[in-house]
């Protein structure tokens, strides 16, 4: 996927391609405008005392007065030190353990030829379009009886490995020459050697693409935290944040800065290496 | 070659599995024994209390047919699916048209901003936009006032609850499918443009008959997706009408099939009814995926 490359779009006709393409940039203007707005109002009203943002007539953006009180009392009172924590802790590690299960299989399917290699495919082909409620039933059984429900293991066990990201870094190794690997065990490496030291190396799209991917989704993860998770101890943020839907249910200025912090890392590391992201995430683009 | 295995050839079978073990075990561990164990599961009627779990055949599927909030669940990700994925598609679509002209000023920092919504969080967003539709102070009523409109009372009312968290999801979604879609117009040869120029054809001329046929496996695997995508809603559908503990009101317009497959399961006890609705949507899923791909008479490629 080459977003980022100079377009090569149609030349304009017609007299007026300025007045075609002004108004096309207004449509994108009013459309940014729409985008930004919502997650504008939630950064300045997670800045404001609960009276300024639900004043009538509202201010959005120029209240009289601006706090970080929100903020400690979310991060501090209500815990989301804590919270964040677990988030990261759990979203990295099934980060890690799906980024080496998904590279070592892709590099087994690229570089070997063995017994059952198309058989093997297939299986994990056609677990690609089971979706996680069929699943996610049975898993909860099976935690039960291995004794992790609400555990952080009880969370990362059952993302250890998708036969998405398996698909993903196979397709990806398969376009890697042969030749490359074939010159190194020549020159005396071991396999090993080569799944890392090589093959690897040539992979870092796929691999910066799946890190992307399966960091994002396991932030946001909800479905599952919620029916494993039961101790606020260990709560994930999304967990954290719907707790809000009955504790502080009307406390807005508490809601967006809770929301803020789900939302600035993220944003923050999106800002500073956008290309990765936008081509990461157009590269494994399986959903929104 | 049907020789017997040199050793050399043993090596590389050892190497073999040794890399591909790790990920095909857990598969096997943790997603094809968890379906048959899904099929086993709802044909009993099973719950989280330990004690005997009658078989009942396909009594759980004969009640998911029967069931009215099943049926409604139903209706409402059918509705959710049907407007997201074409309103989505199609808004995404023009924009990336307007994107896609040369030398069109801000298109970096545009593309930034359209992506935005794409990497936050979807309980953040939810939570934010409980507030924009609030229906006094909140954004959206006071914008649509100012053109004079007076807006519904959105996630309160049973009618507009729904299409409210659809207008959600479509601008969530925009800037994905806006950026796979230039993906899919940068990778349409110049040339091709430049000839029907030449020839003549106007500007729509070439988007019918260049842009539109050459762009196909971008739409579908845009549609495929979304759909996919759409059918398994959860997240945005439960936190932004949770009222007391419940979710999916008012009065269940908003019951989603997979907040109702988690309620089934997890909050009435019922694994096995949960199992069966479970493999109806997945049934639900194959069935319009197959249609979808057999209406557009392509060959889908993921990635």
């Amino acid at each position: 996927m080459t977003a980022t490359a100079p377009t090569q779009a149609p030349p304009a006709n017609g007299r007026l391609p300025w007045l075609g393409k002004g108004i096309g940039l207004f449509v994108l203007l009013i459309g940014g405008v729409w985008m930004l707005l919502p997650l504008g109002w939630m950064l300045s009203a997670s800045l404001m005392p609960l009276s300024e943002v639900i004043k009538v007539p509202p201010v959005w953006f120029a209240p009289t007065k601006y706090t970080v009180g929100n903020f400690s009392e979310v991060w501090f009172n209500i815990g989301f030190w804590r919270f964040s924590l677990n988030s990261a802790f759990v979203a990295l590690t099934i980060t890690t353990c799906q980024l080496l299960t998904s590279t070592m299989a892709g590099f087994a399917f690229a570089r070997y030829e063995f017994p059952g290699r198309t058989v093997i495919f297939i299986v994990i082909l056609s677990t690609l379009m089971i979706p996680f409620q069929v699943i996610m039933i049975p898993l909860f059984i099976m935690m039960a009886k291995m004794g992790l429900v609400n555990t952080y293991w009880g969370m990362i066990v059952p993302a250890i490995v998708t036969p998405f990201g398996i698909f993903l870094m196979r397709q990806f190794m398969l376009s890697v020459p042969k030749s490359l690997l074939e010159a190194a065990r020549i020159d005396g490496a071991s396999e090993p050697y080569i799944y890392a030291r090589i093959m690897l190396p040539l992979s870092k799209p796929a691999i910066a693409a799946l890190t992307i991917f399966t960091f994002l989704s396991a932030w946001d993860d909800f479905l599952w935290p919620l029916i494993i998770i039961n101790s606020k101890q260990k709560w994930t943020l999304p967990i954290a944040m719907s707790r809000f839907t009955e504790q502080y249910i009307s406390q807005t200025h508490l809601q967006m800065a809770g929301a803020a912090v789900m939302f600035l890392p993220v944003l923050i590391v999106f800002l500073l290496m956008q290309r990765n992201f936008i081509e990461g995430v157009a590269m494994t683009g399986l959903k929104g | 070659m049907k020789r017997g295995v040199s050793r050399l050839q043993l090596r590389e079978y050892l190497w073999a599995y040794t890399f591909l073990g790790p990920a095909f075990f857990f598969l096997l561990v943790l997603v094809v024994f968890p379906i048959l164990f899904a099929l086993w599961i709802s044909l009993h009627d099973w719950s989280l209390i330990p004690r005997d779990f009658p078989w009942i055949g396909f009594a759980n599927y004969a009640e998911a047919i029967e069931d009215a909030l099943t049926r409604k669940s139903l209706r409402n990700t059918l509705v959710y699916t049907i407007g997201v994925v074409p309103v989505g598609m199609s808004l995404a679509l023009v924009l990336a048209l307007i994107m896609n002209q040369d030398r069109l000023p801000l298109r970096t920092a545009l593309r930034t901003v359209y992506f935005i919504p794409v990497i936050t969080s979807w309980v953040a967003v939810s939570f934010v936009w409980i507030w924009m539709f609030e229906p006094h102070y909140g954004m959206v009523n006071n914008v649509l006032g100012f053109f004079g409109i007076e807006g519904p009372k959105w996630l309160a009312s049973p009618t507009w609850a729904l299409p409210a968290i659809m207008l959600v999801a479509i601008w969530k979604g925009l800037g994905f499918s806006m950026v796979i879609f230039l993906a899919g117009l940068q990778s349409i040869p110049r040339e091709f443009y430049e000839a029907a120029q030449i020839d003549g054809a106007s500007r729509w001329a070439r988007f019918q008959n260049i842009t539109f046929p050459l762009l196909n496996p971008t739409i579908v695997f845009i549609t495929v997706t979304g759909v996919i995508g759409s059918l398994q809603v959860f997240t945005p559908a439960v936190i932004m009408t949770t009222r007391q503990g419940e979710a999916g009101g008012p009065i269940d317009s908003t019951r989603v099939m997979v907040y109702h497959i988690y309620a089934t399961a997890f909050r009435y006890n019922d694994l096995g009814f949960g199992a069966a609705l479970a493999f109806v949507l997945f049934a639900l899923i194959l069935v319009i995926t197959l249609i979808q791909l057999r209406v557009t008479q392509r060959e889908f490629e993921y990635g």
